[in-house]
């Protein structure tokens, strides 16, 4: 017991001791945050050069290099939006195409029935998308992790049930969009004279420059939300929610506005899909193969967790999509396991192992700590 | 031939190393005690030497076989059984099967039968079929050690078994284990309460910030060098 | 008055085999904690095999199913060793999409193997036959068949996990799996045995799923969602819990196809968010998680 008291007593001593400042010449450390690398400028001066390009492409290029771009551009503009959702919020859905078939069917809704502009129908089914994404929310928030994906997917087919019952938009064998509709979008006849193009031709390039449009605004404001404080605290998020409960982000909050966000964007793109299609049904619409599966697959061997990943992706699955789809069931078995191979030997996929062996980034939203001495 | 060697011994955790190349060794039928400050990396030693942490195949030595790089469950078949450090006792399992699940993966014959432990922890014997959670934590920890006896263990690993309890309850677990050395186990102990360790203990080394500071037996130790080598100078 | 009671027996015994499907995913997700987003389709595997195997030997499906047990007890283990295991860890994601991908696999190479035909495994007599309790009441033989055998299931799986030591070795690694190892568990085999047994009970199900309607190789996704309906309603660890949760989802798609045939599905995904809003933890929670 003696030794005990002892060893005791030397240990508040040895505090008292450590407790005494030692002395230090007298400086003060400045610590800054600081996102993005050298060559920033030189980068966004690219990047508006290449959007340039693309919208005067049409001058130039044929009708299927357009069309191959239409599905490239609402491909990448998904494939964003997943990956937001799953790389940085931790929310892996399996039910995103919940939101393009209600995006679509609502343009169709308001175009046969409000005969409303097609354009204007895109931006009010995005808000659609979003307003049905809040009880969403509310519901598939309740469950966590791989529990939560098969609740997304629930819920999509629950989607996909209900407006099956809707016999004005064709029930379950669906509709088709009259050429009414389809040839009324905004700038349809000042292309034809502009470009001297036939109605098709011109509907292809008014859907191109939409796309466009809206896949420019999903990088663009993907890459704004990652640089901003949310985007940090979506990062925390995905970590470790325990963490970042800890220090102040209110995780349900954050969660359901990426969520809404998501769901907006992407009703928005499933509205333009399916005006291009012209055609809907349930099954397309809410297909789980064409609007969840694949996004997953460019996500997944673009990159996930960044914003170069799925353009990388993007342009691998069209360049599979043009020579392997014709093989049926063997591409699919293929794209199955072309994930897993990729899950399980490379799982950050192309970008990521060019990223990390070459240290290339081209959307810097990763935040380096810089710290100075400065002698006071 | 040493029971158990450890040579050269650095444990990791990622990129952090905690330990510096650490050379202890145990004979059979010995209790050797390991003391220092939270922190020095006497757990990390623990578990390297239980599997928990992997590390070069020859920096653990177990009756001649190098065992650093083998996986826990391998480690527990060759006869060195864990206490962990918190007791850990399942809490899907009741007390017994708890107790039982201890000899799943050795089946070795020795002094320790679920009889032999219900001898030892009279009060186990009671709570046999309480869940394992609603047991205090010195009746926890009497588990726990039951545990790792069950399979006739020739080395047991204690991690910090006086950690939380009352002195009374220390006073009740250390009584233990002279009937422990009894039946022939040898024994490693962790544990911050360095007056318990040095009673019980035929060796002593003290770690700090993951090194050797000191080793020797507790009566031929002066109080400056525990000190010393337990809070550094 | 009659319809009414026909309906609710058809939908408490259709629970059965709901409980059937969901039992294997349970049982995984309790040790593992891992969901298999193939599940469904690993049952359509079984329901194929038991078919391919009744015409190669030439038996009923019953006998036919004995066989196709330890070849899909073999499947199990095998996918659970080579790579399933692999996905384990903190991230979620690689389980998810590793068995995202095996899922179009199995569902692709079923239709290269098979076609995309419909199927139905031959149920003979008891296919047809029924029970008359009197008063226009009446209930099939086969779903009262299928019904049993899932409570007999969920009993032998009870057995298996409070009576035997494997059970044991189940219940320590799903609590702690670290300190599961320091007692000489080999999580990856035991990981491989719970896949295999599930594998089982998919055989199993896959028996009634087979006999009960037309199965093609697109199925598994709509009974790996009834499967996760029935486990999430029941709370996660109970296996009665999933029996419950199964007659629920069963009597709700029954009620609503009583009430329009087109309601069916609807109605029970309906049912489970209903649950699922009201006690998100579902009806039998285990204690600690």
């Amino acid at each position: 017991m003696d030794l005990f008291w002892q060893v005791a007593a030397w240990q508040q001593n040895k505090d008292d001791d450590r407790c005494r400042p030692a002395s230090k010449p007298a400086t003060a450390r400045a610590y800054r945050s600081q996102i993005g690398a050298g060559h920033g400028r030189l980068l966004a001066a690219l990047g508006i050069a290449l959007v340039g390009l693309l919208i005067v492409l049409p001058t130039f290029a044929s009708r299927n290099a357009i069309q191959d771009l239409i599905f490239i551009f609402y491909m990448l503009a998904l494939a964003q939006y997943w990956n937001l959702l799953a790389g940085y919020a931790g929310l892996v859905s399996v039910g995103q195409q919940a939101f393009v078939g209600l995006g679509a069917y609502l343009l169709f809704a308001l175009t046969i029935f409000a005969d409303m502009d097609p354009i204007l129908a895109i931006l009010l089914a995005g808000a659609f998308a979003g307003l049905c994404a809040v009880p969403t929310a509310f519901v598939v928030f309740r469950l966590r992790g791989a529990y939560f994906a098969i609740g997304t997917w629930v819920v999509a087919e629950v989607y996909r049930l209900v407006l099956a019952q809707f016999k004005s938009l064709g029930g379950g064998t669906g509709t088709s969009l009259p050429p009414s509709v389809t040839n009324s979008v905004v700038g349809i006849e000042w292309v034809k004279t502009v470009f001297d193009v036939r109605t098709p031709a011109a509907r292809d390039i008014v859907t191109y420059w939409i796309a466009l449009a809206l896949v420019s605004g999903t990088v663009f404001a993907v890459y704004w939300i990652l640089r901003s404080r949310r985007g940090l605290a979506l990062a925390a998020i995905r970590d470790s929610e325990a963490a970042a409960e800890s220090v102040g982000v209110d995780n349900f909050r954050t969660k359901f506005w990426v969520y809404v966000f998501a769901a907006v964007g992407t009703g928005m793109i499933g509205a333009l899909i399916y005006l291009q299609k012209a055609r809907i049904s349930p099954d397309a619409a809410f297909s789980v193969l064409d609007w969840t599966a694949y996004v997953i697959f460019i996500v997944v061997i673009g990159g996930i967790g960044t914003i170069e990943g799925p353009i990388i992706g993007v342009i691998v699955f069209y360049l599979m999509q043009t020579y392997l789809s014709s093989y049926g069931t063997w591409y699919l078995i293929l794209l199955g396991a072309l994930a897993i191979v990729i899950m399980l030997f490379a799982p950050k996929g192309i970008w990521g192992y060019v990223s990390e062996r070459w240290g290339l980034v081209l959307f810097p939203v990763r935040r380096k700590l810089n710290v100075t001495e400065e002698a006071k | 031939m040493r029971l158990l060697e450890t040579r050269a011994l650095k444990s990791f955790y990622g990129d952090f190393q905690a330990l510096y190349g650490i050379d202890t060794f145990l004979d059979q039928s010995e209790t050797v005690a390991i003391i220092g400050a939270n922190g020095a990396g006497k757990s990390t030693y623990l578990k390297s030497i239980a599997g928990l942490i992997r590390n070069e195949p020859d920096s653990v030595v177990f009756d001649g076989s190098p065992i650093g790089a083998m996986s826990a469950a391998s480690v527990m078949k060759l006869g060195i059984a864990l206490v962990p450090e918190g007791r850990r006792l399942f809490p899907s399992l009741s007390v017994e099967e708890n107790l039982l699940i201890g000899r799943y993966g050795r089946q070795a014959s020795g002094p320790w039968s679920l009889e032999e432990i219900y001898r030892l922890f009279p009060i186990l014997r009671e709570r046999r079929n309480a869940a394992s959670t609603t047991l205090s934590g010195g009746q926890q920890q009497m588990a726990a050690i039951g545990r790792a006896l069950i399979s006739n263990p020739r080395v047991l690993l204690c991690d910090e078994i006086s950690l939380g309890l009352a002195p009374i309850v220390i006073r009740d677990i250390y009584a233990a284990l002279p009937r422990i050395k009894e039946a022939g186990t040898s024994l490693i102990i962790v544990e911050q309460d360095i007056v318990q360790a040095l009673q019980v203990a035929d060796r002593v080394y003290c770690f700090q910030e993951g090194r050797l500071s000191l080793s020797g037996r507790p009566d031929e130790l002066s109080r400056d060098q525990i000190h010393n080598a337990y809070f550094g100078s | 008055m009659a319809e009414w009671i026909n309906t609710i027996i058809q939908g408490i015994l259709l629970g059965g085999l709901y409980a059937l499907f969901a039992a294997g995913l349970s049982l995984i997700f309790g040790i593992m904690r891992l969901v298999n987003l193939a599940h469904g389709d690993l049952i359509v595997l079984a329901a194929f095999a038991i078919l391919a195997i009744a015409a190669w030997l030439g038996l009923d499906p019953f006998l036919a199913t004995l066989f196709a047990i330890p070849v899909m007890f073999a499947v199990g283990f095998g996918l659970q060793h080579v790579l399933l295991n692999r996905t384990l860890g903190r991230d979620l994601l690689p389980p998810l999409l590793v068995t995202f991908g095996l899922s179009i696999i199995i569902q692709n190479g079923l239709m290269e193997a098979f076609s995309a035909d419909s199927q139905l495994l031959r149920s003979g007599e008891i296919g047809t036959a029924s029970i008359s309790l009197g008063g226009g009441v009446a209930f099939g033989v086969l779903p009262l068949i299928t019904f049993l055998s899932a409570i007999a299931v969920i009993m032998a799986l009870n057995l298996l996990f409070y009576r035997t030591e494997l059970g044991r070795a189940f219940r320590a690694t799903s609590d702690d799996l670290e300190i599961a190892q320091v007692m000489g568990i080999d999580h990856k085999r035991i990981f491989a045995m719970a896949m295999g047994i599930a594998m089982i009970v998919v055989t199993i199900a896959a028996l009634y799923l087979g006999m009960r309607a037309n199965f093609d190789p697109t199925i598994g996704p709509a009974r790996l969602i009834y499967a996760f309906e029935a486990v999430i309603i029941g709370g996660l660890g109970s296996l009665w819990g999933t029996l419950i949760g199964g007659m629920i989802i069963g009597l709700a798609q029954t009620i609503g196809a009583a009430v329009n045939p087109e309601w069916q599905i609807l109605a029970g995904h309906v049912a489970f968010l209903i649950v699922l809003v009201l006690r998100p933890r579902g009806l039998f929670p285990r204690a600690f998680d």
